[in-house]
């Protein structure tokens, strides 16, 4: 177990967390690396690249029918994907009812006390949108994953879900010894893009481990059910998400203890890149409006 | 008796002190509010039974317990399932959740009823749902609904069911109200959701709120009550019948001629709570855990509720003629007979109990209401309550409380357990009154002790016919020969000087 490495993607729902480690895992691999993907995201999408096919047998659900995960056996949840990787879904309740919370806590435990972790090089851990409770916050918690990546691009609410992130995994990075890896762009051509990216790293003590940029060839790939690395292995989105796995695979250690900022250094941030209208600019906008409008 | 009860320190506000100074300064400074002496309020008249009028009122109560101390208090699935719906034995009470909160509240409070327990009654049963991993992470309302639905089946005679939700129906947000809606259409019956999550509120108190309001919502003024009412028709409210409690006053109401048209809740049946609300008057015996559904139906249907105490001679007196004077002069000489007729009994249970007990000293410490109720009830034996206190009480219990001790009284609110030690350990009296968490600690100490949340197993304490049994009760633990035996004789002088 000494050499295994344990990395979790944070994010904002829809910020393209899913896509994103499953493109960057698939790049893993042809760095000789033996990788199990654990989604923690009751949709159980968070390994459909890999596997070309949507997950059916979640360790929740199975659990559910056989009576209770004690009668569940690894093989049962345990698929193999693009190059080997190894794929287990959390699972969880329809929205609306029960605590999918407490299915991840359920399932990481039940996926490590039954060595889904040995003879493997990492456990990346896919997380749905934001800290929203105790039982979303295993993976950082007690010791699981050493490395954080969040997922984030220059929207503001993204911005927003990244600090809320640190602020989760400062909370349990004297404890636990989770750190921080860094964050991971995806764009989404908003202003000043790559530069807000870089500031917002640098206020969280951290750095931005790669730019994703835009493409629409990614998806193609996901109509398909596939990885980029899978359906153009030869393209330039490609040899980016190659560039990110081996960014991440060097940053073994290097991770850093979040220095998450208040709300409003964070609004003083985006009005500073312009994203954000200060109120006296607001009040010069609204003015402007009206003797327009006269 | 061989073990002296030496008399502790006459000053209480010393005590009260010496025991604060264990506590660290913030700790020190909350417990200082729920602790103090009773003093005299010159303002207030004084009790024409008791004649007291002392002002206990300064004490902080109704707030959370500080972290650390042992609290005997319970929570608010306590206060719904144990104390208010528990004894109503027509109805099956589901421990909504995880099997501990049911299996270990199994049987209940000794609340007696009269039924075939598994026919058309189920208080002394346990039904829970039983959640596993499964039901927390997708949700437990199917599984409920099926057990309810089952529940139809194995018991067709029970006249509906209530769900006592327990803590993680309240984090996973199941909504028990949309399956209590659909089975009571499906089965006709009715169905009654409680929100009364234990983590909800700082003790049982909130649970008998919730309680209240769920009579309130899915009980009352649900379709036609075949019911005729009556000129002397009264409630029985807030006696649980433990040990048969409520037998014991339903006989005195009813022999002053008035009619008792339903009990809540000890021995009760669904339809006498639906009848509830055409009596003339609401009796309130437990005023902390059900002035709730009086004051609402004092509001909607017009019943007038009034409190009465049948614990010892004197207060009985005192409560029978107040309840006679709501009605007309048959009523209440009505009353004065039946005080009248039970006189001899009363000074028989006086003859031969008071020369054994006169003189006792007692420390109560109860739940919310017979830390005041009983106090009249041992001055009528010549004993003397001189510490009192509640687990869950509020304010306006307090200031009753302030009728019922003499001045110089010591008070304690949800007191800790450290704390009543010690409080024991001065004052040394000769009878605590507590619970089952209290008795054997207190026994251990040399000195008397009898449940008053159980009676001790025994019972009914309530009305004439309980005075005698309270008497005896009270005389057995006291005078009983062990405590001539306490100490070890080889330890004792005589021993060590044959030596």
């Amino acid at each position: 177990m000494s050499g295994l490495r344990q990395i979790a993607f944070y994010g904002k729902g829809g910020i393209g967390k899913s896509t994103t480690s499953q493109n960057t895992l698939a790049a893993l691999v042809e760095l000789g690396q033996k990788i199990l993907i654990v989604g923690c995201d009751p949709k159980a999408d968070s390994t459909r690249l890999i596997l070309n096919s949507k997950a059916q047998d979640t360790v929740l659900h199975l659990a559910a029918e056989m009576g209770s995960v004690e009668d569940l056996e690894l093989e049962d949840v345990l698929k193999i994907g693009y190059k080997d990787i190894k794929c287990v879904e959390s699972g969880g309740p329809e929205p609306g009812v029960g605590c999918a919370g407490r299915g991840v806590i359920t399932s990481i435990n039940f996926l490590e006390e039954n060595g889904a972790y040995d003879d493997v090089d990492y456990v990346s851990y896919d997380v749905l949108g934001d800290v929203v409770c105790g039982g979303f916050a295993m993976p950082i918690r007690e010791n699981k994953a050493q490395e954080i990546y969040i997922v984030m691009s220059g929207e503001m609410m993204a911005l927003y879900a990244a600090n809320n992130i640190s602020k989760g995994i400062l909370k349990y990075a004297n404890s636990g010894g989770v750190r921080l890896g860094g964050l991971i762009c995806n764009e989404r051509q908003t202003d000043k893009e790559l530069e807000l990216a870089e500031a917002m790293a640098a206020k969280l003590g951290s750095k931005l481990i790669h730019f994703v940029p835009r493409d629409n060839i990614v998806q193609h790939a996901e109509l398909r059910r596939q990885t980029v690395l899978q359906y153009a292995p030869d393209s330039a989105q490609a040899d980016e998400y190659r560039q990110l796995a081996q960014k991440i695979h060097a940053n073994s250690g290097k991770g850093v203890i979040p220095t998450p900022v208040t709300m409003d250094e964070l609004e003083e941030m985006l009005m500073e890149f312009g994203i954000m209208q200060s109120e006296e600019e607001r009040l010069a906008a609204i003015a402007a409006t009206e003797a327009e409008a006269v | 008796m061989a073990k002296d009860h030496v008399s502790g320190p006459e000053d209480y506000e010393s005590l009260i002190e010496q025991v604060l100074e264990a506590y660290p300064a913030k700790a020190k400074k909350k417990r200082a509010k729920h602790l103090q002496v009773s003093q005299p309020d010159p303002e207030a008249t004084p009790d024409p039974e008791t004649g007291h009028a002392s002002k206990c009122d300064t004490t902080k109560s109704n707030i959370k317990s500080i972290p650390g101390v042992m609290t005997v208090r319970g929570c608010a699935y306590a206060g719904s399932k144990g104390v208010v719906w528990g004894p109503v034995k027509d109805m099956i009470h589901i421990s909504h959740g995880p099997v501990g909160c049911g299996q270990y509240s199994w049987s209940q409070r000794r609340n007696y009823y009269i039924g075939q327990t598994g026919i058309d009654s189920f208080v002394t049963m346990q039904f829970t749902t039983d959640f596993q991993e499964k039901d927390i992470v997708f949700g437990g309302d199917k599984k409920l609904g099926k057990m309810i639905d089952e529940l139809e089946e194995l018991f067709p005679l029970s006249k509906g069911t209530t769900i006592q939700s327990e803590c993680p129906i309240g984090l996973i947000g199941d909504d028990i109200e949309a399956v209590a809606r659909a089975k009571n259409k499906e089965h006709e019956k009715t169905m009654v959701p409680v929100r009364c999550e234990g983590f909800r509120g700082v003790s049982q108190s909130l649970g008998h709120h919730i309680a209240n309001d769920a009579v309130r919502d899915w009980v009352l003024d649900k379709g036609d009550v075949d019911y005729e009412p009556g000129p002397y028709d009264v409630n029985i409210i807030g006696d649980y019948n433990i040990g048969g409690d409520a037998w014991s006053s339903r006989i005195l109401l009813e022999e002053i001629g008035l009619n008792v048209v339903g009990n809540w809740s000890g021995d009760a049946t669904l339809a006498e709570m639906e009848r509830a609300p055409k009596a003339k008057l609401n009796l309130i015996h437990c005023y902390r855990s059900m002035n709730y559904i009086c004051r609402y139906m004092e509001e909607k249907h017009g019943v007038a509720w009034m409190e009465y105490n049948f614990f010892g001679p004197t207060q009985i007196a005192a409560s029978l003629r107040a309840i006679a004077a709501k009605f007309d002069e048959t009523i209440q000489a009505n009353a004065e007979t039946v005080i009248a007729k039970y006189q001899p009994l009363v000074d028989a249970i006086n003859a031969k109990y008071r020369p054994r007990l006169e003189g006792k000293s007692v420390m109560l410490y109860v739940g919310g209401l017979r830390p005041r109720h009983v106090v009249t009830a041992y001055d009528d034996l010549g004993m003397n309550v001189v510490g009192t206190g509640y687990e869950f009480a509020h304010g306006d219990d307090y200031k009753r409380t302030g009728h019922y001790v003499k001045d110089g009284t010591l008070i304690y609110d949800d007191v800790t357990g450290y704390e009543l030690e010690k409080f024991i350990e001065g004052i040394r009296p000769d009878l605590v009154g507590s619970g089952i968490k209290e008795k054997y600690p207190v026994q251990k100490m040399g000195i008397p002790f009898r449940q008053m949340h159980s009676w001790d197993y025994s019972g009914p304490y309530h009305g004439y016919d309980g005075y005698a049994i309270f008497a005896r009760d009270m005389d057995l633990a006291i005078n009983n020969p062990v405590w001539g035996l306490y100490d070890a004789p080889w330890k004792g002088p005589e021993a060590i000087a044959a030596e």
